[in-house]
């Protein structure tokens, strides 16, 4: 049987991984609302296609609690990248900490100062580039080359002496282990959003040392420090195709269906942001540019229509067959689709993870071409320091003086 | 009096990432954009350049080392690519090529993701390791040069040579800042299926990073520790002495 002539409720009642060997299977059957499935429980995945096709955006967010990833990766199989578009653009999601991320007409960046060796002043200085340029207003996230609860605590603490320096609207995060968060909040560490690595089975889970149990502590730990000003979304997801198969966790299900499960790990959670490492994970799992993209609309539409703040790491490796006119295809068809928020790396080069990303001026670029705007609060900031203009700043201007955040 | 303003430029001196690029409108000026071009395309002929065999085996052997070239399953880059696994097992006729060395910490070289590494720093740490490891009493055995060769390909190698142990050099993923970095990883007892955390790692060895000669002197106490202790992995610690000033 073609899977166009699947009936949705066949999906719904054979799961791909069993109930009973996979915690995540079990959250997402018993977290499922059938009275929310309703509308579209006499479906076939063809059928699905077409009414999502047709659906206004009220309805579409209606019918979240109804989804599960299996039936959302199913549909995306037989969609074309502009169905993959169409619909993404129609799903809204909004979420809060300092401040309001995922509204119409607006892109966010995640501002990613990495460092080789963790140096804190390297890492402000990518952090004041980013600033100048725009970029920040999804969370100023750093990637610790070392995971170790000291130098998480030295970041968080520096980080946060940045944004009370600068009165910055926004969050930051170390991406350290969920483990080590943990640790730094014990140890009173100022930790506004939980970052973990994610997939879609329990034995992918156990391959990053974690567990749904391990979530919810954390995610209670980081809520009882009441940091957020607008909203209580304290965590931060990372995802990407392949990640199962990487570990042998995959019980033979293909990679995308098991990414979108990863989703319905992360909706549990109610996040800030959660974005998918699209071409991080190298040519043997995503070969080239043409399979690069396609993941990363199949994953951004999946996410979105599973109801989360869907961003995408558009990247690649140098072994990868892609290069930076393949990232700026990408990121512009992600832009049409209303993604929620992109990376922001100095010159596109991450000098410690050794990887392509977005870079500041893409992220202005994509902002600019399709007349995008940071989130609302950060957009004030930005007007604030004089930043909102396209002149380069040659000149730092006296209220984001380096001396401020110890780059005397 | 008030300091003057800070310049953009001014940042540069923390961090070797790609900061105070300018801006032509919302994109890069000229040459911070050709400079990318460049650098990513010297990173790409690293991962396709074929490891020249013929002259790593000459300088080998000029250095007195045997040497001995194998192939892995993979025939080709796209192959070596899109297939881990072959990368990782010898091609079938080379199997039975490779002489026995009951005992040996066997060397073997391999292209990895950088041919460019292992032709610029491969051959003068082979020659210190190898100098060393023959002071030691162990019967000689040749070195095992590899094309389109994965780490765990050491594995096979060195079940098949009854190695005691096997250290592969190889070339690294290439950055945009580094494409001729070179990795050693350290195996007890190979064979088939033995994990990273059953490895030991040297990564970063090229002239900006760590040097060939400071490399070999860390892998020959890694030797040495992983002979006392019988072992590789998470529980042999790097806890070689730093130099002492002056």
């Amino acid at each position: 049987m073609a899977l166009a002539d699947v009936p949705l409720a066949a999906i719904l009642s054979a799961p791909v991984v069993p109930y009973e060997a996979d915690e995540v299977t079990r959250l997402i059957l018993d977290t499922h609302d059938p009275a929310a499935f309703r509308p579209i429980a006499a479906l076939t995945v063809g059928g699905f296609r077409e009414w999502l096709l047709a659906a206004e955006p009220d309805a579409l967010a209606a019918l979240r609690p109804g989804l599960t990833p299996e039936i959302v990766a199913a549909v995306s199989k037989i969609m074309r990248l502009q169905d993959l578009v169409a619909v993404a653009a129609k799903c809204r999601v909004v979420t809060r900490f300092r401040g309001t991320i995922g509204l119409p007409g607006r892109l966010s960046v995640r501002l990613q100062p990495n460092h080789p060796t963790d140096d804190l002043q390297g890492v402000a200085a990518a952090t004041l580039d980013g600033l100048l340029l725009g970029a920040g207003d999804a969370v100023i996230g750093v990637n610790p080359a070392t995971d170790s609860v000291d130098g998480t605590i030295a970041l968080l603490t520096m980080l946060d002496s940045v944004r009370e320096r600068y009165a910055i609207p926004t969050q930051t995060c170390v991406l350290a282990h969920i483990t080590t968060t943990l640790r730094a909040i014990g140890r009173g560490a100022p930790v506004d959003l939980v970052f973990q690595s994610i997939g879609g089975t329990e034995a992918v889970n156990r391959s990053f040392g974690v567990s749904l149990a391990l979530l919810r502590e954390a995610q209670d730990a980081a809520l009882s420090l009441r940091r957020g000003t607008l909203g209580d979304n304290v965590m931060y997801f990372e995802t990407g195709q392949g990640s199962a198969l990487s570990a042998d966790a995959h019980h033979g299900v293909d990679q995308q269906t098991l990414e979108a499960r990863a989703y319905a790990v992360a909706r549990a959670f109610d996040p800030l942001l959660v974005n998918t490492v699209v071409g991080f994970i190298g040519p043997e799992y995503l070969y080239d540019g043409k399979q690069i993209t396609r993941a990363g609309l199949e994953d951004h539409f999946c996410g979105k229509l599973l109801g989360l703040p869907m961003g995408v790491d558009v990247c690649y490796t140098n072994h990868a067959e892609a290069d930076q006119d393949d990232m700026d295809a990408l990121l512009t068809v992600l832009g049409v689709a209303g993604v929620t928020y992109v990376m922001g790396v100095p010159g596109a080069d991450d000098v410690m993870l050794s990887y392509q990303s977005t870079s500041f001026h893409d992220a202005l670029y994509l902002r600019g071409a399709l007349g995008l705007k940071p989130a609302p609060e950060f957009e004030a900031w930005l007007a604030g320091m004089g930043l909102d203009g396209s002149a380069p700043p040659e000149r730092i201007p006296p209220a984001l003086s380096p001396a401020l955040i110890g780059l005397g | 009096m008030e300091q003057p303003p800070a310049r953009w430029q001014d940042l540069r001196r923390f961090t070797p990432a790609r900061v105070a690029l300018g801006r032509a409108g919302n994109g890069l000026p000229t040459a911070a954009h050709l400079a990318f071009q460049a650098a990513h395309a010297g990173a790409r002929d690293a991962v396709h350049a074929a490891l020249d065999v013929a002259a790593i085996q000459a300088a080998l052997s000029a250095a007195g080392l045997p040497s001995l070239a194998v192939h892995s399953a993979a025939p080709d880059r796209r192959t070596y690519l899109l297939r881990p696994d072959l990368g990782r097992r010898l091609r079938e006729t080379d199997r039975t090529r490779l002489p026995p060395a009951p005992g040996a910490t066997v060397l073997v070289v391999c292209d990895g993701l950088s041919a460019t590494a292992v032709q610029c720093h491969a051959v003068p740490l082979l020659v210190l390791a190898a100098g060393a490891l023959g002071h030691a009493g162990r019967a000689p055995a040749p070195i095992v040069v590899a094309e389109q060769g994965r780490v765990a390909l050491g594995d096979e190698i060195g079940t098949v040579m009854q190695a005691e142990a096997v250290a592969v050099l190889i070339g690294e993923r290439p950055g945009l800042s580094a494409a001729d970095s070179l990795g050693v990883y350290l195996t007890w007892q190979p064979r088939l299926g033995r994990t990273d955390a059953e490895r030991n790692c040297i990564s970063n060895i090229r002239a900006d990073g760590l040097p060939p000669e400071a490399a070999a002197a860390k892998l020959l106490w890694l030797i040495g520790a992983m002979r006392r202790l019988r072992l590789t992995g998470i529980d042999l610690k790097d806890e070689q002495p730093a130099t002492l000033p002056g």
